[in-house]
């Protein structure tokens, strides 16, 4: 929604309003849901923020933030986190941005678009448990293509489903949703490129690699970018895939918080885990901060049919 | 457009390497669950399609999801969209902060989440009663920007603060507005935000997991334990129920507005 519309609809309700619409007891109207939102978004928000800077017992200290910064394990931890996020929003945007591409060329409302649009937005949430299961199915024991490479290709990495259950095991995992999901949130920017555009460029006699190396790329880069933030955040904050895959507590942030949460051997430290997932979200946030200013210059051209 | 060669080619090739990384895993899982396992099987068998039934806690845990799939339309149908509405028609003050409080989730990872309400989820298990109502609540909370996208979209395509000037001055109240009035014009919106919802109660796993809830996921993931190709037929089945549910969806736009969330 642009800034324009909201001033357009706040400023119909402000002239037709009478003083009955603005009466002090609507603000009770809007009790409920801020009562409901209190519980299950803000005080969770609340409760991992000032967790963050107090110890086990509820007195406020730094010293577990500063501990978790210092520690090798959690740094290690963060720095794979960092390292695959990076990596599977890569990959998927320049994979998913050219099938986006691929479906956009191709026509409108015909056979391949729907089935490829619709897949896609099944994918994209098709992380964890049924995901893994999947790639067992492929590259696992007994695996589709497991059992085709033992017979054909017996030298070949494919032949030991040993690598699934490592850091490229992961990324190959991940992107198997980054794409769909950039697909998703990328197809409607393509969609949106003007025809006239290609025509001037035709016209002046530019090439198609040149229209796409002046005029499409240029354009795009600002959209492209906010869309690998996206998937960037998607995949930092995705804990289901690698905890049922690899369940290794050390590997990845989720898993680490996940483990200083529930420790079934006693060693449950509540605080860790808030530290933590502190890291995170200053992260999350600081990668939403920049998707927002992306997006405000998009959405100039962007939502203007 | 007028496509060249090269177009063509790029094109297909694109296709092809993508749609083969896509579909593989997927023929993949349907090849694993009509493997002969156990005993006394060879070739083709759908031995593991047909123990799917026999799951006791699958079906219990199917029955649990979907529990709280109802809770939260009714918690989104009641509570967010009436409210979305109040703020829409009586508060335009509030509107940013209420855009702002349902994005936020946006920036709050599941897991994160998870830590913030488990000491709150201990005590109402403990003092209260361990129901879905909780489960349920965080799921509604987690799926706020994508109702909220999907309900604004609508919103905006009418002029609520007409219908609703209208309807008063023919004497209807203020739940007759909301209820019988505004919802059924946005009635779409609704809908497609009752769908995701589905799709990601049906879905979930992180916080169903580590608050020990055995939601259909989690169970999922252990019969994943005991037998693979139960487990293997069981996500297929259910991938392919997503599907039908999705293309049940009326409108074409659903995509933009779910995904196309806008912070600024």
């Amino acid at each position: 929604m642009t800034q324009l519309q909201y001033k357009r609809t706040g400023s119909a309700s402000g002239r037709t309003g009478s003083r009955y619409w603005r009466s002090k007891s609507a603000y009770l109207g809007a009790l409920p849901f801020l009562l409901f939102s209190g519980i299950f978004l803000l005080y969770p928000t609340w409760n991992v923020i000032s967790g963050a800077f107090e110890d086990n017992y509820g007195v406020a200290s730094t010293a577990e933030l500063k501990k978790v910064f210092n520690s090798p394990i959690a740094r290690g931890a963060f720095g794979n986190s960092l390292e695959l996020s990076i990596k599977t929003a890569i990959i998927g945007a320049i994979l998913g941005g050219l099938f986006a591409w691929a479906i956009a060329t191709g026509k409108q409302g015909g056979a391949f678009y729907k089935i490829a649009v619709a897949l896609s937005s099944v994918l994209a949430q098709f992380g964890g448990v049924m995901l893994v299961f999947a790639f067992l199915a492929t590259f696992g024991f007994n695996g589709l293509v497991l059992t085709f490479a033992t017979q054909f290709l017996p030298t070949t990495f494919l032949a030991d489903a040993s690598w699934l259950y490592s850091m490229n095991g992961l990324a190959v995992l991940y992107t198997f949703f980054q794409i769909p999901l950039m697909v998703l949130v990328f197809l409607p920017t393509l969609e949106n490129l003007q025809p006239q555009w290609r025509e001037a460029s035709d016209a002046l006699g530019g090439k198609y690699y040149e229209y796409w190396l002046r005029v499409g790329i240029p354009i795009l880069t600002p959209s492209f970018a906010g869309a690998a933030l996206l998937l960037f955040v998607n995949s930092f904050s995705a804990y289901a895939t690698a905890s049922i895959l690899i369940n290794l507590a050390d590997f990845l942030t989720p898993l680490q918080i996940a483990t200083a949460l529930t420790s079934e051997t006693g060693g449950s430290n509540p605080a860790e885990a808030k530290v933590l997932s502190f890291y995170m979200v200053i992260i999350v946030v600081i990668a939403m901060g920049l998707y927002a200013l992306l997006r405000r210059n998009v959405s100039k051209w962007e939502q203007r049919r | 457009m007028r496509q060249t060669i090269g177009v063509k080619i790029w094109r297909w090739s694109i296709i092809s390497v993508v749609a083969f990384y896509l579909v593989v895993p997927l023929y993949a899982m349907f090849d694993f669950s009509t493997k002969p396992f156990g005993f006394a099987d060879s070739g083709r068998t759908f031995r593991a399609w047909a123990l799917i039934g026999t799951q006791e806690n699958l079906i219990e845990a199917v029955t649990r999801s979907l529990i709280t799939a109802a809770i939260v339309m009714a918690l989104i149908l009641f509570l967010v969209v009436p409210t979305a509405i109040w703020v829409q028609l009586k508060l335009p003050l509030l509107r940013r902060p209420f855009e702002l409080l349902c994005l936020l989730p946006l920036a709050i990872p599941a897991i994160v989440i998870v830590v913030g309400i488990a000491p709150l989820y201990r005590w109402i298990s403990i003092n209260l009663s361990e129901s879905p109502i909780t489960l349920a609540g965080v799921y509604s909370m987690l799926i706020l920007p994508y109702t909220y996208r999907s309900l604004s979209a609508a919103l905006d395509a009418v002029d609520i603060h007409t219908l609703a000037e209208a309807a008063t001055t023919l004497g209807a109240g203020i739940s007759r507005v909301i209820f019988g009035i505004i919802m059924p014009t946005i009635k779409t919106g609704i809908i497609n935000g009752s769908f995701i919802a589905i799709a990601l109660v049906l879905g979930e796993f992180t916080i169903s997991n580590i608050l020990n809830f055995k939601t259909f996921q989690v169970v999922i993931a252990q019969i994943g334990r005991t037998n693979g190709h139960v487990a293997v037929a069981v996500s297929l089945a259910s991938l392919l129920f997503v599907v039908v549910l999705l293309l049940l969806i009326p409108t074409k736009k659903r995509q933009g507005a779910v995904l196309d969330v806008d912070l600024t």
